[in-house]
C-alpha cells in the first residue's frame, strides 16, 4: 500500500481532522434524533392501541426497551473503541470511550428508572433482585466506575489504559444481561413484543418501539459527538491547532 | 385514536403516574445532558482562552 493511501485512511482517525467533521456531523444527527422521537412519540400515544393485558401502562415500553438496547450497545461500543485504544494506543479512540460513557450511564439510569414504574404496576413492586435487573445495575455501576477511575488518575494515558482495562472486563455483563431472561427464571418478561397475538397491532407497537429506538440511538451519536469535541480540545490543548482554532473564536 | 379527551390522555387509564413518570423523568435526564455538554463546551473555550492569554504572557515575560 502506498504511503499516500494509508494517510487518507486514518485521515480522520487524527483528532485534529476528526474535530471539524465532527462539529459538521453533529447537528444533523441532532436534527435526526428530534424527527425520529416526533415520529416515535405520535405512534406511541395515538397510533399504537391499548394493551389488551396491560392497559395504558404498557405505554412504558417506547422509553424503556430503547433505553435498554442503547445501554448495552453504548457499553459494546465504549469496550470496542477501549480495546482500541489499548493494542493501537490511538488518542482518538480513548477520547471516544471517554465521550459515550456518560450517554451511556444516562440511558442506563432511564432504563432502570422506566422499568421501576413500569414494574410497580405489573409486578406489584419497584425492585426486585432477579437476573436482569440486577445486571443492568451492575451495567449503571460500571459506567460510573469507568468515568470515577478515569477521573481520578491524573496521567492521562494510565488514565485510559486503566480505564479501558476496567471496560473490557465489564463487558462480560452485556451477555449476562441480553441472555438473563433466558438463563434464570425472572420475572423481567422474555420478548418485550409478541408478534403472534394480532397482527396489526403488534406490528404498530412495534414500529414505535424501533423508530423510538432510531431516536435514542440518533440523540446518542449526537450527545457523544459534541462531548467528544469538548474532550479533543481539552486533551490537544497544548497543540497549535487547539490554539489556532481557540484563537479564531476569542 | 386512543382518547376522546385529554383528561383521558393524561389519566392513561389509571396509570398516569407510572407512565408520565416515566417520560417526563427521561426528558429531565436527557436535557439536563444537552444543558451540560453546553456547559462543559462554553467552560473548556473559556478556560482554554484564559491559558493562551497567561501562556502568551508567560512567552513575553521570557522574551
Amino acid at each position: 500500500m502506498s504511503r499516500s493511501k494509508r494517510i487518507s485512511w486514518f485521515h480522520f482517525s487524527s483528532p485534529q481532522t476528526f474535530y471539524p467533521l465532527a462539529g459538521r456531523l453533529q447537528p444533523w444527527f441532532a436534527a435526526l434524533a428530534v424527527l425520529f422521537c416526533a415520529i416515535g412519540l405520535y405512534i406511541s400515544f395515538f397510533v399504537a392501541p391499548t394493551d389488551a393485558q396491560q392497559g395504558e401502562s404498557y405505554r412504558i415500553i417506547f422509553i424503556h426497551v430503547p433505553a435498554a438496547w442503547m445501554s448495552m450497545f453504548i457499553y459494546l461500543i465504549m469496550g470496542f473503541w477501549c480495546g482500541v485504544g489499548l493494542v493501537f494506543n490511538t488518542r482518538l479512540s480513548s477520547m471516544w470511550a471517554s465521550a459515550l460513557a456518560p450517554t451511556g450511564a444516562i440511558f442506563t439510569f432511564i432504563a432502570l428508572w422506566t422499568g421501576a414504574l413500569w414494574g410497580k404496576p405489573t409486578w406489584g413492586t419497584w425492585w426486585v433482585w432477579d437476573a436482569r435487573l440486577t445486571s443492568e445495575l451492575i451495567l449503571l455501576f460500571l459506567y460510573i466506575g469507568f468515568m470515577a477511575l478515569q477521573a481520578a488518575i491524573d496521567d492521562q494515558r494510565r488514565a485510559d489504559k486503566a480505564g479501558a482495562v476496567l471496560a473490557l472486563v465489564g463487558v462480560i455483563n452485556i451477555p449476562i444481561i441480553y441472555f438473563s431472561v433466558q438463563w434464570w427464571s425472572t420475572l423481567h418478561q422474555g420478548s418485550s413484543v409478541s408478534m403472534k397475538s394480532a397482527p396489526t397491532m403488534a406490528m404498530t407497537m412495534f414500529a414505535g418501539m424501533i423508530i423510538m429506538a432510531l431516536g435514542f440511538w440518533m440523540y446518542s451519536i449526537a450527545a457523544a459527538l459534541s462531548r467528544v469535541r469538548s474532550v479533543i480540545l481539552e486533551r490537544e490543548r497544548h497543540t497549535e491547532w487547539v490554539m489556532t482554532e481557540i484563537g479564531g473564536r476569542a | 385514536m386512543n382518547w376522546q379527551s385529554w383528561s383521558q390522555f393524561w389519566a392513561m387509564g389509571g396509570y398516569g403516574l407510572y407512565v408520565w413518570g416515566s417520560y417526563a423523568v427521561t426528558l429531565v435526564v436527557l436535557a439536563a445532558e444537552i444543558a451540560a455538554l453546553a456547559v462543559r463546551r462554553r467552560g473548556v473555550i473559556e478556560s482554554l482562552t484564559k491559558y493562551y492569554a497567561a501562556r502568551g504572557r508567560n512567552d513575553e515575560a521570557k522574551a
